[in-house]
């Protein structure tokens, strides 16, 4: 069974923008490690001299032509924004946007 | 003996001029006066869309690698890049991590440091999707931010450069030989401005010290900079302000995490930007919705064989030739794909690559300026011009002469003119050189007869006083060239004076 710190668990979940209070850490941290756990099996695989795999499925090179397709007009792009003033999908402040 | 060596890298992110974006069918287009009106399905992430490569993006993105002289992978891929910014739909950038489509090339670039061409290594060249556009509340007050996704999705370059420059001078070099290629290569329009060409620049310090172990500054990574001229700058700032940050703190690479400065291109200052709370962990795995891309030898050879030939050929073809110094080559090159084949038509039409290159960098490129227009909305062609100037070459018409024509030629609004313009312009003018001696000794020796005052004038010494003469010979013969017809009167005067 792997070891996930609870800082680990805080990292994973900043870095999916997910919010815990200290009893859910402990509880996310339960299930992480057991997920890990779980995807570890594969560590056993000997994959010495198999040529890493980019995509599952033997298919390669599918381009399309450079030419135009339907668009979307404004309306039909905004209507599932939660927020916008009809020109602009509109957003909570941007905190990191330099200073 | 200057007191730390300047170590540049440069990042640079040009837009293809792709009719499409990368992954869809939507139009890819510098459009921020109507946000959010070039956007589909696949654009704003909706679920269940799937991206599909441009071809035409890929192709672009090979010719400018293979122009850098980077070494083309057989084999690549394209991975999500995740992090959370409201421009980026899908909350993951489809982004190229450890296997480029390009790496290891290098561009030539003119030095202050050394007299030879510097040779800037490229690391690596990648395609990925642009983010979209935000929008901050200026006032400070924290109010919310505008997303445009017009840009979202549009293919992009990016081209990261080695630590190889050491001057500010040197890096926008770097950046003008770059633009210079991308544009000659029709790949990107690099307007600046637009955010077609964009660059970060990292800057570190190396500072020699006396026991012979060189100290090196932490590395900053300025953003912001929208002219190349800016980029010069913020660098110069940036050297500056590190030396007397070091003199103060002593800090040494390694001793703090990599720092972020914008640069404000009205107070001429490198600022320092808040860093991203975590350090970038982007978690990059490969894009199960796109499948590799692999790269024959035929698909390079057809690529090679639509390559345009680069600036630099270029200008040593125009020298060897036309006869052009490297500094005329230069200043026509470096005007654009444009303007160098304009000249090559007149040089070749005329016959003259010097006289083209006068020309063309004088008259055309002042009329250009005056315009404020395009060598396609120019009233005069290349062939029109080379063959006015070719009357010149067979010594049928004075630059006088030409001039005049040219501005006849100019007045042509509405209409190009053609090269038939250029011989009817010169005989309703009267401007074809009158060679034949003959004629134009008779007519020289009528009107001495008529002005006997004007002749005993010079022959009293007063050669000044033959100028009216000159008028009249010319009334009689239009054409003639008035420093011949001066040269005659005089001589046939002094000579009836013996």
């Amino acid at each position: 069974m792997s070891k996930i710190s609870l800082d680990d668990v805080r990292k994973v979940a900043q870095l999916a923008n997910l919010t815990f209070n200290e009893d859910e850490l402990v509880e996310m941290q339960a299930h992480l490690a057991k997920t890990i756990g779980y995807v570890e099996i594969l560590n056993q695989v000997e994959t010495e001299g198999v040529a890493p795999m980019a995509h599952p499925i033997d298919v390669v090179d599918v381009f399309r032509d450079d030419v135009l397709t339907p668009m979307l007009s404004r309306e039909e792009a905004l209507q599932n924004a939660p927020k916008t003033d009809g020109q602009y999908f509109v957003v909570p402040a941007i905190l990191d946007a330099g200073e | 003996m200057t007191a730390y060596k300047l170590v540049i890298g440069l990042e640079v992110h040009s837009q293809l001029l792709t009719q499409t974006k990368l992954f869809s069918g939507c139009i890819n287009r510098f459009n921020p006066d109507a946000p959010n009106t070039q956007t589909d399905p696949v654009t704003i992430g909706l679920p269940g869309t799937l991206p599909v490569m441009n071809r035409k993006a890929f192709h672009l993105a090979v010719r400018t690698a293979m122009a850098l002289n980077c070494e083309i992978a057989r084999h690549t891929k394209w991975d999500r890049k995740q992090y959370f910014y409201p421009d980026l739909p899908k909350g993951y950038q489809i982004s190229q991590y450890d296997l480029p489509f390009s790496n290891n090339g290098y561009l030539e670039v003119e030095s202050d440091l050394t007299d030879d061409l510097k040779r800037v290594r490229i690391n690596r060249v990648h395609l990925e999707e642009d983010a979209g556009k935000n929008m901050h509340d200026e006032s400070g007050r924290g109010g919310d931010s505008l997303v445009d996704l017009n840009r979202a999705g549009t293919p992009l370059l990016e081209i990261v450069s080695e630590p190889d420059m050491n001057s500010a001078f040197e890096a926008r070099r770097y950046l003008e030989e770059l633009r210079l290629l991308l544009t000659y290569l029709g790949v990107s329009d690099c307007n600046m401005q637009e955010g077609s060409l964009r660059c970060d620049a990292n800057v570190n310090l190396h500072i020699p010290q006396e026991d012979g172990s060189v100290i090196a500054t932490p590395i900053v990574e300025v953003k912001n900079m929208n002219s190349i001229r800016g980029v010069e700058a913020a660098i110069q700032y940036e050297a500056t302000r590190q030396y007397k940050h070091w003199q103060k703190t002593g800090e040494t690479l390694g001793d703090v995490d990599k720092q972020t400065r914008g640069w404000d291109a009205d107070k001429s200052v490198t600022f320092a930007q808040r860093g991203k709370e975590e350090a970038s962990d982007y978690r990059y795995f490969p894009d199960p919705d796109l499948v590799p891309v692999t790269v024959s030898d035929e698909f390079l050879a057809q690529i090679r064989a639509d390559l345009l030939e680069f600036p630099q050929a270029r200008k040593k073809r125009f020298q060897s030739e036309f006869g052009l110094s490297e500094y005329d080559a230069g200043v026509i090159v470096d005007q654009g794909v444009e303007f160098a084949e304009y000249f090559e038509q007149v040089a070749k039409t005329s016959g003259d690559g010097k006289q083209a290159a006068n020309w063309v960098t004088q008259d055309v490129q002042r009329e250009l300026n005056d315009r404020g227009c395009t060598l396609s909305e120019f009233p005069i062609d290349a062939e029109t011009l080379g063959t006015l100037l070719q009357r010149i070459v067979a010594g049928d018409l004075a630059n006088k002469g030409a001039r005049d024509v040219f501005a006849a030629l100019l007045e042509n609004e509405g209409e190009r003119s053609s090269p038939a313009d250029v011989d009817r312009l010169i005989d309703e003018k009267g401007l074809k050189l009158v060679t034949d001696t003959g004629a134009l000794e008779g007519i020289v020796d009528a009107i001495i007869d008529k002005n006997e005052k004007v002749v005993a004038d010079v022959q009293g010494g007063k050669q000044q006083a033959v100028g009216p003469l000159i008028g009249q010979v010319m009334k009689e013969l239009k054409g003639a060239d008035p420093k011949t017809v001066r040269q005659m009167l005089i001589d046939r005067i002094l000579a009836r004076g013996n």
